[in-house]
C-alpha cells in the first residue's frame, strides 16, 4: 500500500515531518494539585497529578528522595467497541511503568524525601477503529479464491491479537507529554521538560508522529522521549526490526518532533503563566 | 505547519462501526501552471492556454490516449487516480507513469488536501456523485485561479456530470468532441468508443446478416457468482487457452482439483486468456459431445502451424490435445464445463495485424476492420479506424474494450502502429513486446551509476582484505565462440598432497551493482538479459556487461570465487567461498579447449589443467547420473548470421562437447555449494531454484509413445526414469536422443522460490537430482545470481543483508518477476527463432529427414531434427473433413490407410519437403509435405 504518494503527502494530508495537530489544556481537574488534557490529533489523554504529599503506605516511604507513582487507564469509551478495559492487565502496568520511569528521570525526586508523588494518566479517546473491524477487513479481501492468495497466509494475520497492544503503543506519547504538564501544573520542580513522540518508516520514507492507519501498517515504530533542553534520552522503544542507518534517521526524527512538542508545551505553560498572572491583577 | 483540521466520519459495513480520520488541508498545494504568479513555479508543468482535467472513466478508459504525446497539459486530480486505483491497478500504474515522466505535462493536483478543493460529503450522495462534484470543484478552482487568460476544459463521458459542470460555467467537452476539435484523425482511432451508444455498430452487423442474434449467453451477476461458488456450483479459476488450439480452454479449479475443460467460443463465453473466470460444470454426458460440436460451430479453419520444437512440458501441446481431431475416444474423467461469469479480466493490449479486407470506397472515413492477434490464444478484435490504409499491412498494437453478447468479437481500439508486416526488425520488435521485454536504452540515470570508463582494479581493491589475490593463478574460461560477456572462469592445480585445487571464478557484478540503486532497479525488472538471434538485450548497461564484469584475457577482474579441494575421485574436501581478484590467462571457445584437450602433443600447464578439469568433471557427471539425474536433451538450433543484412546463411543443431559437459558440471557444483551456504545461513530468506517432479499425468504423452515402439519406460523415480531413457536404444543413432527430447517436453520448468515460502522437501530439483540448487554463476545476464551473490556475501559477513531480504513478501514478488522474466526470455528466443527459421526457409525450399512424434486423426506431426522444428503433414486435404480413408490406431499410435496398404507409425523416419507458403496475403508460413 502506498503510505506516502509521489506527491509526498500522506493519506491524512500530511508531509512526512509534519505531526498530527497538538492542543493542550491546563486545570482539567480543580481538585488536583496539577492536571492537563493533552491530545495529539485524535488521540486524547487527560493527566492528574496529587502531591507531593504523605507517602501513604509508610513501608514504601524512601528516606532520600520522593516517590513517583503511577496509573495508566483506558476509559471505557477510549474506543469504539464498549469493551470493558480491564486494568491492572499487563500492557496497562508495562506503559505505567514506562511513564513512571520517564518522569522519574525529569522529577528532582531528592529535593521531596519521604513524599509521594502520584501522576494518573487515562486515554479519552484512542485514534483508530476496533478490533471488530479489523478483522472484517481481512475477509472482506480475498474475494478471488485464487491459489495465489493461498501461497502467503502467513501475510494476512497481522490483525487479531495484537490490537490492544496498538492502543497502548499509539497514546505512549500522548500520555507522557500530558503527564509533564500536569507535572509542571503542579508545580514540582523538574530538571526539564520530558517529552515523547514517535516516528515510523514506511514506504523508504521516515515518518513523524504515526497515525493509526500508519501504526497498522506492521513497519517499524519507534519511540523516544527526550529530556529536550539536556539533549538527553530517557525512553526508546522500537517494535520490528530495522537496519541501523534508517534507525538513526527515523530516531533523529522522533527527537526533532519531541523538541517541537517541548516547544509547544512551553508556550502553553507560559500562557497559563500570563493568565494566572493576570488574574492575580498585579 | 497544520492549517485545519476536518473529521471525516466513515461507517464500514459487515459490522457497522464509526471511524474518525483526520483530514489536513493545506495551502501549500500547487497548481502547477507556470502561467501562475501565486504559485511556486518549480515544480510546474502545465505550459498551454488550455488545462484539461479529465475525470476517472476518461483516464480508465482512455489510458491509450492519454499516452500518446498529442495529448497534454492535463491535470490528474488525486480523487481520480485514488478511484482509478481502486478499479484498475494496471492503468493506475500506467497513468502514474506518464505523471512521473518529465517529457510529458501531466500534473498531479492533490486537490483532496487543498484548503479551497476539498469536498464533505453531503446527505444522500452516492461516492460517485461526491467524486464528480470533487472534480468540478477543483476545475472550477483551477480557472479562478488562473484566470481568464487560461481555459480550464473538464474532459468527461458522463453526461449528467457534463451538463452539470455547464450549469456551473465549467467548460466541458466529451473527449470524442476534443479530440475532433484536435483535428489529427489519428488520434480518432485511439479514442475508445462507449459500447451502449454505438450506433455505427448496427450498421456493420446488418452486413453480415447472421449476426444480430445473441451468440452468448449473459454473464451471471456478482451476487450470484459468489453465491454460487459458496455452494459449490460454480468453481473459480484462471481461465489458460490452448496455445495450439485457441477453442479449448483449461481452468484450474481448486474447489474440484482438477482442470475443467472448455470447448469452444461460446463456452468460454467471451472469456480471455488468463481473466479469472466462474464455471459451471457441463452434464456428464455432454463431456466429449460438447466438443466435436464446438469444432464444427466455428466458422474459421484453425491449423497447426510449424513452430520451433517444444523444449518443456510449458511450451507443449496439452496432452488431451492428442485426442482432440480424432472424436472417436471419448475422454470421460476430464471435467469439462461453461463459463458463467467473470470475475476478474485481463485484458490488456496485443500485437498483430488487420484482416485483409477490401479497402472501402472513401478513404478517410470510418472503417471497421478486424484485428488478428500475433497470439492465437486471442480471439479477433473487431476495431474502428479513419486510416485503414495506412494499418492494413503494418504489424499494430490494438487494446480490448468491450465485448457484448451480440457481437461474436471483442470490440477494441487500435494504439499505435509497430511497423511494416514482414520487416525483420518489426517482426523481431514484435517479439519483444509480446513478451514484455524492455529493450529500450538504459536511462541517464542508470548510466550514472556506472563507475568512471576506462576502469581498472584499483589498489585499494587489492589492499582490501577480504579480497583473495589470485592473480598469479592460471585462471581460463570457457565459452561460446564470440562471447562477450564472460561471466565465469575456472582454474585447477595440483596440490603437493595429490589432490586437486579446483576454482570457479564468477565476475563480481555486486561490487558494481549496489542494492537500491537505480542501476539495479532496472536490473531487477528487467530479470534477465534476452538471447535474440541477431541481438541481443542486456539486464546491465554495455560497460558493465563487456568490459568492468567481463573476466577476459589477460586484464585483471574482481571476482567472487568457490574454491573447493577435491580428491582425484572428485570428492570435495572443503570448500572456501571469497572475493577475489582474477587475471584470465586465456579466453576459450569450446571448440579451442575441446581441440587442445584431443590433442596429445600439447603438455603446456594450461592444457593439463584442461585435461585434469576434465576427468573430474567426467566422474562428478557419472556420479550425479548415478544419483538420478537426469540427461535430457533439447533441439537447440544455431544460426549463423551473415554479419551484413543479419538474414540467417545457415542453421543446424547445436553440438555439445566435452568441454560444454565440463564447463557446465562445475557450474553446478558451484551452484550447489553456494545454494548449501546461503540456506545455512539464512534459512528463511535464501532465493533457490526447484524443479517440480513431474506428475504421471504430464509424463502420459511419453508413455504412450515409448509403448507404441515396444519400449517399457519406468518413470517411479528420476533415477529410474533415467535408467530407463539409457536402455531405450533403437536401430538408429538418433533414436535415444529423440526419445530424450519427447522426455524433456513432459517435464515443467524449474522456477525460483523464496526458501521461507516451501518447505524443504520441496526444494528438490528433479532434473539434477540434487536436494538444493540456486543460481550463482551469470550474475551478468540474471538477476537471480545477483541476489544470490548478495546473500553469499552477507552470509561471509562481507556486507550487510540488504533489506529487501527482511521483507519476504517483497523477495517472493521478486522471485515471481524473476520467473516470468525468465520464461518471457525464453519464449521471446524461440519467437526470434522461429522468426529466423521462415526467413530461411523463404529463399530455400527443402528436402529433409523427419521423424513421426505425434499421430492425428488427419495426418501427424513431424520433427525435424537438422532445424529443430516440427509442424503437422496432412494427409487429408483441407477441406475433407475426418479424411475417410484413413484411421488411427491409438493404441499402436499408428495411422492406417483403410485399404492397409500404407501406414505410419510414431518415430518413424520419413522425408519431408519444407516451402515457405503464403495462403493469405501477409501471413507467410512454413508448410511441411510428404515427399
Amino acid at each position: 500500500m502506498e503510505y506516502v504518494s509521489p506527491e509526498g503527502l500522506r493519506l491524512d494530508g500530511r508531509r512526512p515531518t509534519e505531526m498530527r495537530q497538538l492542543r493542550a489544556e491546563i486545570g482539567a481537574v480543580s481538585k488536583a494539585d496539577g492536571s492537563a488534557v493533552f491530545e495529539m490529533g485524535n488521540t486524547k489523554v487527560i493527566a492528574a497529578v496529587y502531591g507531593p504529599r504523605e507517602v501513604q503506605n509508610r513501608s514504601q516511604q524512601i528516606n532520600d528522595q520522593a516517590l513517583v507513582r503511577c496509573e495508566y487507564s483506558m476509559a471505557n469509551f477510549s474506543t469504539g467497541d464498549r469493551v470493558r478495559k480491564p486494568k491492572g492487565d499487563r500492557r496497562s502496568i508495562e506503559i505505567s511503568l514506562v511513564i513512571r520511569q520517564t518522569m522519574e528521570a525529569c522529577i528532582m525526586t531528592h529535593l521531596m524525601p519521604r513524599s509521594q508523588i502520584d501522576i494518573f494518566v487515562q486515554v479519552l479517546q484512542a485514534d483508530g477503529v476496533s478490533s471488530y473491524s479489523c478483522v472484517s477487513l481481512s475477509c472482506s479481501l480475498p474475494l478471488i479464491d485464487h491459489p495465489h492468495f493461498m501461497n502467503y497466509p502467513k501475510n494476512n494475520q497481522s490483525c487479531g491479537g495484537m490490537e490492544g497492544a496498538d492502543y497502548v503503543n499509539r497514546t505512549r506519547s500522548a500520555c507522557i507529554n500530558a503527564a509533564t504538564l500536569a507535572l509542571a501544573d503542579a508545580g514540582i520542580p523538574m530538571h526539564d521538560l520530558a517529552t515523547s513522540c514517535s516516528a515510523g518508516y514506511l514506504n523508504s520514507t521516515p515518518l513523524l508522529d504515526l497515525n493509526y492507519i500508519e501504526d497498522s501498517a506492521g513497519g517499524a515504530d519507534v519511540t523516544v522521549g527526550i529530556l529536550p533542553t539536556l539533549d538527553k534520552v530517557t525512553l526508546l522503544q522500537m517494535d520490528a526490526k530495522l537496519p541501523t542507518n534508517i534507525f538513526e534517521d527515523v530516531m533523529q526524527l522522533a527527537t526533532e518532533g519531541c523538541k517541537a512538542i517541548a516547544n509547544y508545551i512551553r508556550e502553553v505553560l507560559v500562557e497559563n503563566t500570563k493568565q494566572l498572572e493576570y488574574r492575580r491583577g498585579s | 505547519m497544520l492549517r485545519c483540521n476536518v473529521f471525516n466520519k466513515k461507517t464500514r459495513n459487515n459490522k457497522i462501526k464509526k471511524e474518525v480520520r483526520e483530514v489536513y488541508l493545506r495551502d501549500d498545494i500547487w497548481c502547477g501552471a507556470s502561467s501562475c504568479t501565486t504559485c511556486e513555479s518549480a515544480a510546474a508543468r502545465l505550459t498551454a492556454s488550455t488545462i484539461l482535467v479529465v475525470d476517472t472513466n476518461v483516464v480508465l478508459h482512455q489510458i491509450d490516449l492519454l499516452e500518446n504525446p498529442a495529448i497534454d497539459n492535463v491535470v490528474v486530480l488525486s480523487v481520480v487516480l485514488d478511484e482509478v486505483k481502486n478499479k484498475n491497478l494496471s492503468v493506475y500504474n500506467r497513468i502514474r507513469a506518464l505523471c512521473s515522466n518529465p517529457l510529458r505535462k501531466l500534473y498531479v493536483f492533490a486537490n483532496k488536501f487543498h484548503k479551497d478543493t476539498h469536498v464533505e460529503k453531503m446527505e444522500k450522495e452516492s461516492p460517485n456523485d461526491l467524486n464528480d462534484r470533487a472534480i468540478r470543484v477543483a476545475t472550477q478552482w483551477y480557472q479562478k485561479h488562473l484566470g481568464d487568460a487560461t481555459r480550464v476544459l473538464l474532459l468527461t463521458n458522463d453526461r449528467e456530470n457534463k451538463r452539470k459542470a455547464t450549469e456551473e460555467g465549467i467548460f466541458a467537452e466529451t473527449i470524442e468532441s476534443y479530440v475532433k476539435s484536435l483535428g489529427q484523425p489519428d488520434l480518432l482511432d485511439l479514442v475508445v468508443q462507449p459500447a451502449s451508444v454505438d450506433v455505427n455498430m448496427e450498421d456493420v452487423e446488418d452486413s453480415r446478416p447472421a449476426k444480430r442474434k445473441v451468440i452468448y449467453a449473459e454473464h451471471k451477476p456478482m451476487s450470484e457468482i459468489t453465491s454460487g461458488l459458496r455452494h459449490g456450483i460454480y468453481h473459480q479459476g484462471k481461465l489458460r487457452v490452448n496455445r495450439y488450439n485457441p477453442f479449448e480452454a483449461y481452468v484450474g479449479s481448486e474447489s474440484i482439483g482438477d482442470e475443467i475443460i472448455i470447448y469452444g467460443r461460446t463456452n468460454m463465453n467471451r472469456a480471455f486468456d488468463g481473466d479469472i473466470v466462474a464455471v459451471e460444470l457441463l452434464p456428464q454426458e455432454e463431456w466429449h459431445e460438447e466438443k466435436s460440436l464446438s469444432i464444427a460451430d466455428e466458422e474459421e479453419e484453425e491449423e497447426e502451424d510449424v513452430h520451433l520444437a517444444p523444449s518443456s512440458a510449458d511450451d507443449a501441446p496439452r496432452s488431451t490435445n492428442l485426442v482432440n481431431a480424432s472424436d472417436q475416444i471419448p475422454v470421460p474423467s476430464r471435467p469439462s464445463g461453461r463459463v458463467v461469469g467473470i470475475i476478474k479480466r485481463n485484458w490488456h493490449s496485443y500485437c498483430g495485424s488487420l484482416d485483409p479486407m477490401p479497402m472501402p470506397a472513401g478513404s478517410g472515413s470510418i472503417a471497421y476492420a478486424l484485428f488478428v492477434s500475433k497470439d492465437r490464444r486471442i480471439p479477433k478484435i473487431r476495431i474502428q479506424t479513419r486510416q485503414l490504409g495506412n494499418l492494413l499491412n503494418k504489424r499494430i498494437i490494438v487494446a480490448v474494450d468491450s465485448w457484448d453478447r451480440q457481437s461474436r468479437y471483442p470490440f477494441g481500439h487500435y494504439v499505435r502502429v509497430i511497423g511494416d508486416i514482414g520487416d525483420r526488425d518489426t517482426e523481431s520488435e514484435m517479439v519483444l513486446i509480446e513478451n514484455d521485454i524492455d529493450a529500450r536504452p538504459f536511462s541517464a540515470q542508470v548510466l550514472a551509476c556506472l563507475p568512471p570508463l576506462p576502469w581498472s582494479v584499483s589498489s585499494e581493491d587489492l589492499a582490501n582484505p577480504i579480497r583473495l589475490d589470485l592473480r598469479q593463478i592460471c585462471v581460463f574460461s570457457v565459452d561460446p565462440p564470440g562471447c562477450k560477456d564472460i561471466d565465469d572462469a575456472l582454474h585447477c592445480t595440483a596440490l603437493p598432497n595429490g589432490n586437486y585445487e579446483v576454482g570457479v571464478h564468477i565476475a563480481d557484478v555486486t561490487n558494481f551493482v549496489h542494492p537500491g540503486s537505480p542501476l539495479d532497479d532496472e536490473a531487477s525488472k528487467r530479470g534477465t538479459s534476452v538471447y535474440l538471434v541477431e541481438r541481443r538485450i542486456d539486464m546491465l548497461p554495455k560497460p558493465l556487461t563487456e568490459d568492468i564484469c567481463s573476466l577476459r584475457a589477460d586484464v585483471e577482474r574482481l571476482a567472487f570465487s568457490v574454491i573447493w579441494e577435491m580428491t582425484p575421485e572428485a570428492e570435495i574436501i572443503s570448500t572456501r567461498f571469497s572475493k577475489s581478484v582474477i587475471k584470465s590467462c586465456a579466453a576459450l571457445s569450446y571448440v579451442e579447449a575441446q581441440a587442445r584437450m584431443d590433442d596429445s602433443r600439447l603438455v603446456d600447464p594450461l592444457t593439463t589443467d584442461l585435461r585434469n578439469m576434465n576427468s573430474l568433471a567426467k566422474v562428478m557427471r557419472q556420479r550425479r547420473i548415478e544419483r538420478g539425474a537426469l540427461t535430457l536433451a533439447s533441439a537447440e538450433v544455431k544460426f549463423q548470421i551473415d554479419t551484413e543484412t543479419h538474414d540467417p546463411l545457415d542453421i543446424g543443431m547445436y553440438q555439445i562437447r566435452d568441454a560444454n559437459q565440463m564447463v557446465e558440471e562445475f557450474m553446478l557444483a558451484a551452484n550447489v555449494s553456494v545454494a548449501g551456504q546461503i540456506l545455512k545461513m539464512f534459512p528463511l530468506c535464501s532465493l533457490l531454484r526447484r524443479h517440480p517432479s513431474p506428475t504421471r499425468e504430464m509424463l502420459e504423452p511419453l508413455l504412450r509413445t515409448a509403448a507404441a515402439v515396444g519400449i517399457n519406460l519406468d518413470v517411479s523415480t528420476s533415477k529410474a526414469l533415467a535408467d530407463s531413457l539409457d536402455r531405450a536404444v533403437g536401430d538408429d543413432p538418433y533414436f535415444n536422443k529423440l526419445i530424450r527430447i519427447l522426455a524433456t517436453r513432459c517435464m515443467t520448468q524449474a522456477v525460483y522460490f523464496c526458501s521461507g515460502d516451501l518447505s524443504p522437501q520441496e526444494f528438490h530439483h528433479y532434473g539434477l537430482a540434487a536436494p538444493l540448487y540456486t543460481h550463482f554463476t551469470s550474475p551478468i545476464r540474471r538477476y537471480a545470481d545477483v541476489i544470490v551473490h548478495r546473500l553469499l556475501a552477507a552470509s561471509l559477513g562481507i556486507y550487510k543483508l540488504p533489506t529487501i531480504f527482511q521483507d519476504r513478501p517483497q523477495l517472493t514478488s521478486t522471485a515471481d518477476n524473476l520467473n516470468y522474466r525468465h520464461r518471457n526470455a525464453q519464449m521471446a528466443s524461440r519467437a526470434s527463432v522461429e522468426l529466423h527459421t521462415l526467413i530461411y526457409f523463404r529463399k530455400r525450399p527443402t528436402d529433409t529427414e523427419a521423424r513421426i512424434v505425434k499421430i492425428r486423426s488427419n495426418g501427424f506431426i513431424v520433427f525435424v531434427p537438422k532445424f529443430g522444428i516440427e509442424g503437422p503433414v496432412y494427409l487429408t486435404a483441407k477441406g475433407q473433413k475426418e479424411g475417410g480413408e484413413w484411421y488411427v490406431d491409438e493404441q499402436q499410435q499408428k495411422i492406417i490407410k483403410m485399404d492397409s496398404s500404407l501406414s505410419y507409425s510414431v518415430l518413424q523416419t520419413l522425408r519431408i519437403h519444407m516451402e515457405v507458403v503464403e495462403p493469405q496475403p501477409n501471413r507467410p508460413k512454413l508448410q511441411l509435405t510428404l515427399i
